[in-house]
């Protein structure tokens, strides 16, 4: 009886793994965002000179638990002039994109089990640094559809900004990337954090590394980039309308993009999971370079101001824009001259 | 295998399709027009061509149906605006149109109709990467190449001239 449903699952072996990496991907992402939540808000208050949330459960970990609860059961209103299909469709847009974004990701050597080599990865794709920028910019249609939808200015306002903010800094961060993809000779992730075993691609590429960095905290809609959400003129921007636990998909959409967004600079600048320091365990270094990189996130949300819009866009257009292009032309010459001659 | 994929990304896709001509909001009919080129991605991933359908993906569904939605965002749309008007329609060129679309169609019927579908053709290894298609575009078709951008420049250039006149 078990030797034929083996043997009659033996030719989909590839089908059952993909979809428990799946399963482990999606589960595994949804449940870090309430500690990341807990996370922020501890590490600010650290940062300003207080407690934050210590009160429900050792550390005030059980915040997470209780806030989660809370949005899980709040009333979900919908006003009556707001486009009800695509009101409830973009809340959805922004968590599928951000969660099939961390697909591509991979976190580690592929391991031995039973003869099968399974890769810590959702998808090793040839294209996967593209694949990435593409379900990412994807992820702008939830955006422009919760401000379209809402039939409220702010939300208009929000969705507008957070839009225009997002595809000018896509482009730094495709240029950025580009540095590492000419060093690489690679658009596989997998590869690009094999070509980085003597060195992180920071250090050569120190110019692009900050870049990326810049851009990938706006892109990111993230303090001191989060005008989308500025309180003082938008209200809540894009998600004013939004209530329970479509607010809760926004807010999960925003932190998984920020950890998919360490995962990529891990990867592509600080050498993924080699330690370089001869600790041997991949998976774990990873994730600490990601912790790291979340926490220098939190730290610049608790820092800086957040800028101006026009100069946001000021910023993003005349100044980060040229200078990615003359770093990118730069590293192209210093490859075909120095490095390939 | 590959049909049974095949059959309901091309379901998907023609329905959308015909949702962007019949939708009463332009927003809606963008939107299916998003969905249409995410289904037309899927097709060229079963082709073998994953670079190609990756592009479909950046610059159609992601690139210029943003732009799209911009458009239709700023234009402030009142709510008798938001409605397809209907315009009289020229009979003539209306159905040279049509008669036009059926004889493309019964062209492409007619020669795929010899192609045996039984024994797909194996294609190479590297067939549909990034390493070939930019090797091919920048020996073989490198002239038209050029031309493109050329004209993409051109049109850059042009929007910023009117762009211009506009706000002196």
């Amino acid at each position: 009886m078990i030797d034929d449903i083996l043997n009659f699952l033996d030719p989909y072996w590839w089908l059952i793994i993909g979809v428990v990496k799946a399963v482990i991907i999606a589960v595994g992402l949804l449940s870090t965002v309430p500690l990341l939540v807990w996370l922020e808000r501890r590490l600010m208050g650290r940062f300003q000179v207080r407690l934050g949330p210590n009160r429900v459960g050792p550390l005030g970990l059980g915040q997470a638990l209780a806030d989660a609860i809370k949005l899980l059961f709040k009333e979900n209103i919908v006003q009556s002039s707001a486009d009800k299909f695509l009101f409830y469709l973009a809340p959805a847009v922004v968590v599928f994109t951000a969660i099939v974004t961390f697909s591509a990701i991979p976190f580690g050597e592929p391991f031995e089990v039973g003869g099968e080599s399974i890769g810590l990865w959702g998808a090793n794709l040839n294209i996967g640094l593209l694949f990435i920028f593409a379900v990412s910019s994807m992820g702008i249609y939830g955006i422009v559809l919760a401000g379209l939808s809402s039939n409220n200015k702010y939300s208009l306002m929000g969705g507008l900004r957070s839009s225009a903010q997002m595809i000018s800094y896509e482009l730094t961060l495709g240029l950025s990337a580009l540095c590492v993809v000419l060093m690489s000779g690679s658009l596989n992730l997998y590869d690009i954090v094999k070509s980085q075993s003597d060195m992180p691609y920071a250090i050569p590429l120190f110019p692009a590394f900050v870049l990326f960095f810049i851009a990938g905290v706006a892109e990111t809609n993230r303090a001191p980039f989060d005008l989308p959400e500025a309180e003082q003129e938008l209200v809540a921007g894009f998600f004013t309308e939004y209530s329970g636990m479509k607010f809760a998909m926004f807010f999960m959409g925003e932190y998984i993009n920020m950890i998919t967004m360490s995962a990529l600079i891990t990867i592509l600048f600080l050498g993924g999971w080699n330690s370089y320091i001869g600790f041997d365990i991949p998976i774990l270094v990873f994730a600490f370079k990601v912790f790291l990189l979340l926490c220098v996130f939190i730290w610049l949300r608790s820092t800086f101001p957040r800028i101006r819009y026009d100069r946001l866009m000021t910023f993003g257009w005349k100044i980060l824009l040229p200078t990615s292009l003359v770093t990118m032309l730069a590293y192209s010459a210093i490859k075909v001259l120095v490095i390939d001659a | 295998m590959e049909l049974l994929i095949f059959y309901p990304l091309a379901l998907v896709s023609v329905i959308l399709a015909l949702f962007v001509v019949f939708n009463k909001s332009p927003i809606g009919s963008a939107v299916c027009l998003i969905g249409m080129m995410l289904g037309l991605a899927g097709v060229f991933i079963l082709l073998q061509a994953h670079f190609l359908a990756i592009l479909q993906i950046i610059v159609y569904a992601g690139a210029i149906m943003v732009l799209f939605m911009f458009v239709i965002m700023l234009l402030n749309l009142k709510d008798d605006d938001t409605k397809w008007k209907i315009r009289e329609r020229n009979i003539f060129l209306s159905s040279a149109t049509g008669v036009l679309i059926v004889g493309i169609l019964y062209k492409i019927i007619d020669v795929t109709t010899d192609t045996k579908f039984d024994s797909p053709a194996t294609v190479p290894d590297n067939f549909g990467t990034v390493e070939v298609v930019g090797t091919a575009l920048f020996t073989d078709f490198v002239l038209p190449f050029e031309v493109a951008s050329i004209l993409l420049l051109a049109a850059m250039v042009g929007a910023v001239v009117l762009a211009k006149s506009k706000v002196d």
